[in-house]
């Protein structure tokens, strides 16, 4: 391991600090400025933004093109909707029930579909979340197309503990957080020196004597574990689940997250989301028309800002600190 | 009931849908094929295609004629869009495409909203073609699907001959394989590319305008056939008109099929409330199972060349 990814490394999670810090802060603000509405937005930047960090775990540091994750955030968030909905109302059972099914589909999914890469990787992740699409549509006794709402949240020792805006905002921050930390230590880890190097050659890493699909697996296995997490937040946050949540769209969007943001860093993704979900809602107050100006903005991304918002963020910020014009693009693998 | 007459009908809508999905994906599987380069704002050029069909229609008529002038409109649009926007990146990796193409889908989307209002416009079929044939006794079909069909079949046997049969489809095809060498014999490969992308647009235009009567003209309305689109360009193998021909059918007759036949086999076998709960999902789910046991099985698609 070099240096010079070290430090970017760990100026990246500093970045992430950064940005969590600044959310951290949002709800006093939001009671001075009197907004009941800003703290549940924040919430769902929040959600997203552990969703799409723990994409990236797969997408960035592992190489794998996932439009499939938007699955495992619909399995969370049914796995909490149909627990609540059935009078089950603990928290810690949430939880677990939450991890083992996140973490079961994804092992599955990713057993199968690891088999493959390239284009068939990503269409087999399509395929197997438009199947779990269809079936949750088919669920009639859960609302089938149109979903189904539940009342209150996780019950950890007394039901009103998380029912306040505030404090389950908090909560989902501390998720967050814990997400990213998550990532930062896997990516900083042996584990994650191995998934750069099969990310970079596959072939030569195999060829020194490691597994490059169980490395991979262990990788996906954890971004969509991740993911259910941030579903069964979602869930809870809106009290309501439809198959909507893991409509290929949505997985789409995730992506789009990522690559907004920039996938080569820590803060990227969280990044990515606050300032998807912060345009979609600042053009949605002008027009009802928001995904004109939206798209626009997606396109001029990838034409101009080719590292995505968080490289183009850091240049400056160290053009601003050291004098330096522009850090060197990191030389091509040999 | 499961009727021989259901079984026909439902064969003759897998083919209809089946048709369109390939005039659809037909253009797709060769941009991806030739150059590598994934698409998916393909699904406006079929919407731009239907509404254009709408527009001229309404302005000269005759919905046929509609038809006729939106494939060489929306290969107009299709160049537009290649010129500012999708030449950029043919060089750049399938996740910039990806995410560059998604965005041109919500900017397209959102522009059609803006001209022609968010609801969906109706469109009757053409006097003519309005109307059931009787293929059997007791046995009436629509003679405008029937029309589809025939139309549909001629593109793609046209198509094959030009891919199969031309100097240009001879290029298309070295290009494809090969675009260096392409060049090196002094073919103007960007200028190849540029021909299949508006070739590609005026088919899925024609898919989009012949589809428009049967369903409603609305935005988005190719974003649910990209996804059918890719998994026929997946089964059929990237790259290959025949096999994205024959995928597309399958793919339309297995979501017909199944979604009238499995939810009867299922309340055959299974406790009512469960086979209700199931049924009407696996219709939809059938052609991902497809998709998935082909990918798994022979990664290359089904009709993939065997020396690749």
């Amino acid at each position: 391991m070099t240096t010079g990814t070290a430090i970017a490394r760990s100026r990246a999670s500093r970045g992430s600090w950064l940005v969590l810090l600044l959310l951290a802060l949002a709800p006093p603000l939001a009671a001075f400025a009197d907004n009941a509405y800003v703290v549940p937005f924040l919430t769902r930047v929040a959600i997203f933004g552990l969703a799409a960090t723990g994409l990236n775990l797969a997408l960035g540091f592992g190489g794998l093109t996932s439009l499939g994750h938007a699955a495992f955030m619909g399995v969370g968030a049914y796995a909490v909707g149909m627990l609540m909905a059935s009078g089950v109302d603990n928290g810690w059972l949430h939880i677990a029930v939450v991890l083992v099914a996140g973490a079961l589909t994804s092992l599955v999914i990713g057993a199968l579909a690891l088999r493959t890469s390239g284009i068939s990787f990503i269409m087999l992740t399509l395929a197997f979340a438009q199947l779990l699409y269809f079936i949750a549509t088919g669920l009639k006794t859960w609302g089938g197309d149109d979903g189904f709402s539940f009342r209150g949240r996780s019950n950890f020792g007394s039901p009103a503990w998380l029912a306040g805006d505030v404090t389950f905002y908090y909560v989902v921050l501390a998720c967050l957080a814990l997400g990213v930390l998550c990532v930062s230590r896997i990516v900083a880890s042996r584990f994650g020196a191995a998934l750069a190097g099969i990310k970079s050659n596959e072939a030569r890493m195999a060829s020194i004597g490691l597994h490059p699909y169980r490395y991979k697996l262990v990788a996906f296995v954890v971004s969509g574990t991740i993911c259910a997490v941030a579903g069964g937040l979602l869930a809870e946050l809106t009290q309501f689940v439809s198959p909507s949540y893991m409509h290929w769209s949505r997985s789409a969007e995730l992506l789009l997250m990522v690559l907004l943001g920039g996938m080569a860093s820590g803060v990227g993704p969280l990044l990515g989301a606050v300032v998807y979900l912060c345009l979609e809602e600042a053009l949605g107050r002008f027009t009802t028309h928001w995904q004109a100006p939206m798209g626009l903005i997606l396109v001029a991304v990838v034409l101009f800002a080719r590292e995505g918002i968080a490289d183009a963020f850091g240049r400056s910020w160290s053009g601003l600190t050291r004098g330096a014009r522009r850090t060197p693009a990191a030389p091509p693998p040999p | 009931m499961i009727t021989p007459t259901l079984a026909l009908i439902q064969l003759l809508n897998g083919l209809q849908f089946g048709v369109t999905l390939f005039l659809f994906t037909a253009g797709l599987t060769l941009v991806l094929g030739v150059m590598n380069f994934m698409n998916l704002a393909h699904a406006s050029l079929y919407m731009i295609g239907a509404y254009c069909a709408v527009a001229i229609g309404a302005a000269t008529g005759s919905y046929l004629v509609g038809v006729v002038l939106a494939v060489p409109a929306t290969a107009l649009a299709a160049l537009v869009i290649e010129w500012l926007v999708l030449r950029r990146l043919y060089e750049r990796h399938h996740l910039d495409q990806v995410l560059a193409t998604f965005g041109l889908i919500m900017f397209l989307n959102e522009a059609v909203r803006l001209v022609w209002g968010t609801a969906g416009l109706y469109v009757t079929i053409p006097e003519f073609l309005a109307g059931n044939l009787t293929l059997a006794p007791g046995v009436l079909y629509p003679v405008y699907r029937l029309f589809i069909i025939v139309v549909g079949c001629a593109v793609a046997l046209a198509l094959w001959f030009v891919i199969a049969r031309t100097r240009i489809g001879m290029w298309v095809r070295a290009a494809a394989d090969k675009p260096e060498m392409v060049e090196g014999v002094g073919i103007d490969v960007r200028l190849l590319f540029r021909g299949v992308v508006i070739v590609g647009a005026g088919l899925a235009a024609l898919a989009g305008a012949l589809t428009g009567p049967l369903f409603s003209v609305e935005a988005g309305m190719g974003d649910s056939t990209l996804i059918l689109a890719l998994v026929a360009i997946v089964i059929g193998g990237i790259g290959s008109i025949r096999g994205s021909f024959f995928a597309a059918l399958i793919v339309g007759v297995v979501d017909a099929m199944g979604r009238v036949f499995l939810p009867p086999l299922f309340a055959a076998f299974l406790a009512r409330p469960v086979a209700d709960a199931i049924g009407p999902a696996t219709g939809s789910v059938l052609i991902y199972l497809l998709m998935i046991g082909v990918l798994l099985a022979r990664p290359e698609g089904l009709f993939a060349k065997a020396s690749r």
